[in-house]
């Protein structure tokens, strides 16, 4: 191969000697900077190597000993004992008196709005909203198990129809139509007398009718007039509002087959104080009593 | 002779070209061979891991055909901000029989690898049908189709292939793979021999209808698995040494 390096005219540059067919190539360099920050960052990866653990060998961590595991826990633990001593007057303290010393209660507010976020908003909407099918609003005044604080901080410790904690909060509507206890055109009836409660009901005469289903069937659960049982869990159906959505379709489907709530124990997951503070914010929302 | 070394050296010359290729590929691929000879050593010595139980296998191959890794990681690094959130960090143990592994690099949403047991089956089955009705603010797309019938028949031949690759799945577990999927599925069955296979392996109606094994079935049984099979409370420092 000729080897012959000359001058481009055009561009001035050398040329790298190559010839294709009459087609010569310009030998154009890196520029200097560029080529000097290759080699700068080469030269970070040798200290790097030296600081950092990065060769797999026993022993061999680096000379800053830094482990990103020990680092990170040891950064937890020191916040954690940072807020260790408002934590402990936080656990130590019962939800009402929390609510009650407004220094406690303004910082278990900030603490139970970030502990909902993490936790319940899922289930229960970043502002405790709720969700239809099956997850009830916080921020009203109608509660299925009790708006107390104790009441609150009980749900929250055990939660309720799991699986996971013995004394989860726990009561069965029947599967009216599944098991057989009721007909279809009962069913259909009793549905009008539960829209009627709140003054929904779409066929008179049916709702009158089902006036007695549920006179036999569900008073024991929900009441004479509706009005619910927060010993059971039972929800208040004569005040319009609704864990399922209020189509009679939905609510048919609901007398028939119930889909009953389920909702996590958090005792085991979270610490007393955190269950605390999560306790002032829900009541808090606006429907505490 | 003075010897003048520069890439025209090289390029002229093909054996010393193919020796030092030869050299700079394989310095890349030690660096990701060797770490694996060190792995015995990385794996943290605690317990309660157990391979998937079929139903969970089947639940994970559907994560992976679905791509849900693209938007959920499912490895907590040891930052104190994740671990306010998502809990302990990640341990090799707990991966240790994914083959592929699904940490991921990638949160559109949350991280995943601890979120069996945070919420309810029927929250996962309607979430996942459909993520908006339950959390309004949602971009996850909804998998309302995964309520048809699980197809399970080669669910024992994905076992023996991971046994190839060296997870302990024995004869018993690949020969009633069926059977501990059925019962894993249905509450009412005899979950004796499920239990005694796989720890902590919960039976349920995961989607909510127990008339058939369905998709989301295994999906939820996947989920609300994820990272409850280390019981932190009980390690030591000690074991998660990696040596
Ligand atoms: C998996 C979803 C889920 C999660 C997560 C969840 N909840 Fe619930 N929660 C429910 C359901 C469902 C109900 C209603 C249960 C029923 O039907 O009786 C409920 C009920 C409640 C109630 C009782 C409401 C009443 O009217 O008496 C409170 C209080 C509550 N949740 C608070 C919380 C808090 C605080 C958190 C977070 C620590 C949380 N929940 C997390 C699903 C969830
Ligand atoms: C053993 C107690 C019990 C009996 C009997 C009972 N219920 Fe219920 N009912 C409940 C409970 C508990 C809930 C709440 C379920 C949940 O929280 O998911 C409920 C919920 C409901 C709801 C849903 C309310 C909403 O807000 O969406 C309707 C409607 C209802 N019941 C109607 C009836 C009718 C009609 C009967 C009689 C045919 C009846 N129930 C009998 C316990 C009972
Ligand atoms: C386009 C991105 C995307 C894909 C793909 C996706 N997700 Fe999600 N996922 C999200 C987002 C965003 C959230 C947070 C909002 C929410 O809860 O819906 C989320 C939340 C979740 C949660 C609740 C996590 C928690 O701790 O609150 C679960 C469980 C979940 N996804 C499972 C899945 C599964 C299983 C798949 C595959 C079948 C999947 N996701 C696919 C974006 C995605």
């Amino acid at each position: 191969m000729p080897t012959k390096i000359e001058k481009d005219a055009i561009s001035g540059q050398n040329t790298t000697g190559h010839e294709w067919d009459g087609l010569k190539e310009l030998n154009t360099p890196l520029p200097r900077w560029w080529l000097y920050t290759f080699y700068a960052c080469i030269l970070f990866a040798l200290v790097w190597m030296v600081m950092y653990p990065s060769i797999p060998i026993r022993g061999l961590t680096g000379v800053t000993g830094y482990i990103a595991r020990e680092a990170g826990t040891a950064e937890l633990a020191e916040a954690r004992t940072r807020a260790e001593p408002m934590m402990a007057r936080l656990r130590a303290a019962t939800p009402a008196q929390i609510a009650a010393d407004p220094e406690l209660r303004a910082y278990a507010i900030a603490g139970g709005r970030v502990a909902f976020a993490n936790n319940c908003a899922a289930c229960h909407g970043a502002g405790g909203q709720g969700a239809t099918g099956g997850y009830p609003t916080l921020a009203d005044d109608d509660w299925l198990w009790g708006g107390t604080l104790a009441d609150i901080r009980t749900t929250i410790t055990h939660g309720i129809r799991n699986q996971d904690d013995d004394e989860a909060r726990t009561s069965v509507m029947p599967r009216f139509l599944g098991d057989g206890m009721l007909n279809r055109a009962q069913i259909q009836d009793v549905a009008q007398h539960v829209l009627g409660l709140s003054g929904l009901a779409t066929d008179q005469a049916a709702a009158a009718r089902g006036a007695t289903v549920f006179a036999e069937n569900c008073v024991s659960c929900h009441g004479e007039q509706g009005e619910g049982n927060q010993e059971l869990g039972a929800p208040r159906l004569s005040d319009r509002i609704w864990l399922n959505g209020p189509d009679v379709r939905t609510i048919e489907a609901f007398i028939s087959n119930p889909r009953l709530g389920v909702m996590p124990a958090f005792g085991q997951r979270l610490d007393g104080a955190t269950i605390n503070m999560l306790a002032v914010y829900v009541h808090s929302l606006g429907g505490g009593r | 002779m003075a010897f003048k070394f520069s890439h025209g050296t090289i390029e002229r010359n093909l054996i010393l070209l193919g020796v030092l290729t030869l050299i700079t590929v394989s310095i890349g691929g030690l660096a990701q061979v060797v770490p694996l000879f060190t792995v015995e050593s990385t794996i943290e010595r605690v317990e309660g891991t157990r391979p998937y139980s079929p139903l969970e296998l089947m639940g994970r191959e559907i994560y992976v055909r679905e791509g849900c890794y693209t938007c959920h990681s499912q490895m907590i690094r040891p930052f104190r901000d994740e671990a306010e959130r998502y809990g302990h960090y990640s341990l090799a143990a707990e991966s240790m029989y994914d083959r592929p592994f699904q940490w991921g690099s990638k949160r559109t949403g949350p991280d995943l690898a601890r979120v069996g047991g945070r919420y309810s089956d029927d929250w996962h089955a309607q979430h996942l049908r459909s993520p908006r009705a339950v959390v309004p603010e949602s971009v996850m797309p909804p998998y309302a189709f995964l309520d048809r019938p699980l197809d399970y028949r080669r669910v024992g031949a994905s076992m023996a292939t991971l046994r190839a690759l060296g997870v302990p799945y024995t004869d018993e577990m690949i020969r009633n793979a069926d059977a501990d999927l059925r019962a894993q599925a249905n509450p009412e069955a005899d979950g004796a021999g499920l239990a005694s296979r796989y720890a902590r392996a919960r039976q349920g109606v995961f989607d909510g209808n127990s008339a058939e094994v369905t998709e989301m079935d295994a999906v939820v049984a996947f989920l609300q698995m994820l990272g409850t099979l280390v019981q932190f409370r009980d390690v030591t420092p000690e074991q998660l040494r990696q040596q």
